[in-house]
């Protein structure tokens, strides 16, 4: 089975962001970086899908973003991956449809029988490459999956939906956005960051073409006014339904 | 002046709410653009066209209903081929989705068949220069991005509860159309649905959110929060990441980073100590309330009102007197 990863790097959110003096994108000074939550649970499904598969075939990471972003394939190839590919943009675009299009001009000649990706990238929070990158390959596409089971050339996956879950069938080859809950995702071994190391890495331009979505403005959501401790027990609670009433009118 | 198409968003066989929110959306950003003619889209199995009504009463000057047991399910490859064909004709400037789990299945799958750009999950826009220019949560909610879209159709998704529907009530104007693409060829089919929480409502729709958190203790502690949320009457209940993956509350009630967005009027944070991924979920609420034993706990730092004390003693008093204040109101 040939599974390709598609995962972004983003920068780590336990961080107080700053915009940049531009005005549009945060300053990225001081910022660390990570791959993707969502997408590292995509890498651990095609890693788990290749071992019940008795380890034939392979996991390709691959990546669109600056030169930097080899850190990230890196850590997919330690953790089990077979080889990487950077399809490299020193800034990533606003336009999902431009990530998408260069992602399947690398995709679309590989031969994969499973494209994964996460549901969302949790930088730009667009959730929308992997249904557009099926769409312009024409394959199948599920997204928010949350259980799988591929058996031969048929899968069956569980879609979250806000309260409810759709069982879905597909043939494939086919892609699939990976939700939370599908898996948790292994840590890369000592041995298994030996070993990246010496695993193939190809770097080639990424052709993104037609931009027509882009970020003007960049701002910090105002901050919520500081709170007010109105106790500390049940005797506190008629001055907080009051407050909810008047106050807040929310009750 | 531009035309709007909106995807009315069905679920079993019943309108959601998101979609009159997104028919509210297509009215404003029609009326935005100069005035034009806002088009929704209606797609379900026999007898759809009943709820044509409640799409008219909120701004569609015309519903197009597409009737056909293959759309009993979600079925995304013919509604995307359907609505491309659309909005390919050249009649209409935009199109309007709901950033929910199917809007945001669906819309992608639409701009990329048109080679449109797509602006996801807006909380508010403005028309600039015949541009959609909207705001859009990035940074895991940590900034807002202000999104400015080219080309047309332009496609954009409005985030649940952002847009609360305005009554603008217009003729009803029905006309049935077909699917572009056989809807019994597709290649993913939907086999089942399975409803969550059955009856109850749902998190995106609720005003009133109580959510738990590990301070609970064990899962069956969770009635305090049932309670409370019963007393409320229109309030639904969530769970920490910490929870879920305790297997305490279903996977699809976790609130925050890798699970829901949720912005009610009234959130009631209890036993939660406010990790940051579990407030990127939630901190767009209007009104929160913490009660936590740990007057140190983050939570309290983005709180409106807090009560720092035991969760076991404080949830049924204000279970009680939330109960009397309705009474009376």
């Amino acid at each position: 089975m040939k599974i390709a990863v598609c995962i972004k790097r983003v920068p780590v959110m336990e961080t107080k962001f700053a915009i940049a003096a531009d005005g549009t994108r945060v300053d990225e000074a001081g910022l660390k970086y990570d791959v993707n939550d969502f997408d590292l649970w995509a890498i651990e499904a095609g890693l788990q899908l290749k071992e019940k598969n008795g380890n034939a075939g392979e996991v390709v990471a691959i990546c669109l973003g600056p030169d930097a972003a080899q850190e990230q394939i890196r850590k997919a190839l330690a953790m089990g991956a077979d080889r990487g590919v950077l399809l490299q943009a020193p800034t990533v675009p606003a336009d999902g449809l431009a990530i998408a299009r260069a992602l399947a001009a690398e995709l679309k000649d590989g031969g994969y029988d499973l494209v994964l990706m996460g549901r969302i990238a949790i930088d730009s929070m667009n959730q929308m490459t992997g249904p557009m990158v099926a769409e312009l390959l024409d394959l199948p596409c599920v997204t928010n999956v949350c259980k799988l089971e591929i058996s031969g050339a048929t899968g069956r996956a569980e879609r979250q939906l806000e309260g409810a879950a759709e069982v879905v069938e597909f043939p494939l080859p086919a892609l699939l956005t990976i939700d939370d809950g599908l898996n948790k995702e292994r840590l890369p071994s000592l041995k298994g960051i030996m070993a990246a190391k010496k695993k193939p890495l190809e770097v080639k331009p990424a052709q993104l073409g037609d931009i027509k979505v882009s970020v003007t403005k960049m701002t910090l959501p105002p901050e919520r006014a500081a709170g007010r401790i109105l106790g500390d027990s049940a005797a506190a609670v008629p001055e907080l339904v009051r407050l909810l009433q008047t106050e807040a009118k929310v009750l | 002046m531009a035309n709007v198409l909106v995807f009315a968003e069905v679920r079993a066989g019943d309108l959601r709410k998101v979609a009159l929110e997104a028919v509210t959306a297509g009215r404003q950003l029609a009326d935005l653009s100069g005035g034009g003619s806002v088009h929704a889209v209606l797609a379900g199995d026999a007898g759809i066209s009943a709820k044509a009504g409640a799409l008219a009463e909120y701004g569609a000057d015309s519903v197009l209903v597409l009737e056909h047991a293959g759309f009993a399910q979600y079925n995304p490859e013919a509604l995307a081929a359907t609505l491309a064909d659309k909005l390919g004709g050249g009649t209409y400037g935009f199109a309007v989705f709901s950033a929910t789990a199917q809007g945001r299945d669906l819309s992608p799958r639409v701009a990329a068949k048109l080679g449109s750009g797509l602006a996801p999950d807006l909380t508010g826009f403005t028309v600039e220069g015949g541009n959609v220019v909207g705001q859009h949560f990035n940074m895991n909610g940590k900034t807002i991005a202000t999104l400015t879209l080219t080309g047309t159709p332009a496609v954009l998704s409005v985030r649940p509860a952002a847009f609360q529907p305005v009554a603008n009530a217009k003729p009803l104007a029905t006309e049935s159309i077909t699917s572009a693409k056989d809807p019994s060829a597709s290649r993913v089919k939907v086999v089942e649905l399975k409803q969550g929480n059955t009856g109850k409502i749902d998190l995106n729709d609720a005003p009133v959110i109580v959510a738990g958190g590990r301070g609970l203790k064990a899962p069956e502690h969770f009635k305090l929060c049932d309670d409370l949320a019963d007393a409320f009457g229109n309030a639904a209940v969530g769970a920490t990441r910490a929870v879920t993956d305790e297997g305490w509350r279903p996977h699809s009630d976790q609130i925050g980073q890798t699970g829901r967005n949720v912005s009610p009027n009234l959130y009631i944070a209890v036993g939660i100590s406010g990790a940051i991924q579990h407030l990127a979920g939630m901190r767009t609420s209007k009104t929160i309330v913490a009660i936590n034993k740990d007057k140190d706990a983050p939570i309290f730092k983005i709180a409106d009102y807090g009560i720092v004390g035991d969760v076991f003693e404080v949830m049924p008093a204000l279970t009680d007197a939330v109960k009397q204040a309705r009474a009376q109101g």
